[in-house]
């Protein structure tokens, strides 16, 4: 039981920390985007 | 598509928890291997998805290369990109249902290399795209991706044309599988399928914006005073 509980558990690991590098680097462009607007 | 997010979405996480119900509670327990069969509901899809997307790499770097779309190009590393997540996905389960199994973690067997390789493939064709800078790059990425999707075929039929320690498919390959388990999976196949697409839509609307500020800023810069001598 143990190695399916793993098994899940590392699949939604995997899943959720690209999420939060995708979040990451959508919040860091957002901050570009509003640096290039306040410079014009 | 950007309508369509919320209710893809909401559609997406209900799949996802029937699934997850489905594989833990409602799905008969397999006779020889237990529960640990279950691990069969998230590794089996992964796969599936990783190939799909793939070949959604493959379709769109030959479309890069026919066209030079920059947005083929951009769905090329979006694709790319969660295909490898999926591919670890398979390479995290696939030890970890085979040690109870098999009494081992890993074995060189000829699937299980050749998705190792297939892995390693995307992961090179993502630091090419990560960390150079020519001009040339999308296009060597692009014969790189077209060169590397030949692994896909390779990694499927593997265990149709050669014995390995890996199960042959029960799913059209003369195995049987009882319908409720059948059901689980196809459930669990589309949740993911879902899931995917829209990750990879996200990646996708990420590396285009991506771009469209970088050219800003390139522009940007030119056009700074002092900046043209």
């Amino acid at each position: 039981m143990s190695y399916l509980y793993a098994a899940y558990i590392s699949t939604w690991v995997i899943h959720i920390t690209y999420l939060g590098y995708l979040l990451r680097r959508y919040s860091s462009l957002r901050k570009e985007i509003e640096e290039l607007k306040r410079r014009h | 598509m950007k309508r369509l997010f919320p209710i893809l979405s909401i559609v997406t996480a209900a799949l996802l928890s029937w699934g997850l119900y489905g594989a833990l509670v409602t799905a008969p327990t397999e006779k020889t291997m237990g529960e640990v069969q279950r691990i069969f509901y998230y590794h089996v899809p992964s796969a599936w998805i990783a190939f799909c997307l793939f070949f959604v790499n493959l379709a769109a770097s030959i479309v890069y290369l026919v066209r030079r779309s920059l947005k083929a190009d951009a769905l090329a590393v979006a694709s790319a990109e969660v295909g490898v997540v999926f591919c670890t996905i398979v390479l995290v389960t696939g030890p970890i249902w085979a040690r109870p199994v098999w009494g081992i973690w890993w074995t060189w067997d000829l699937r299980l290399t050749l998705t190792l390789v297939l892995w390693l493939i995307y992961v090179s064709y993502l630091i090419l795209r990560r960390f150079s800078s020519s001009g040339q790059t999308p296009k060597i990425a692009a014969v790189l991706a077209v060169l590397g999707a030949l692994d896909v075929p390779l990694v499927y039929f593997s265990i149709w044309f050669f014995r390995t320690q890996h199960p042959q498919p029960v799913m059209g390959g003369g195995g049987s599988i009882d319908p409720r388990m059948l059901h689980v999976f196809f459930v669990n196949l589309a949740a993911f399928s879902c899931f995917g697409a829209l990750v990879c839509w996200s990646r996708y609307r990420l590396e285009v914006v991506r771009r469209e500020v970088e050219e800003t800023q390139a522009l940007e810069s030119l056009l700074e005073p002092g900046s043209v001598r």
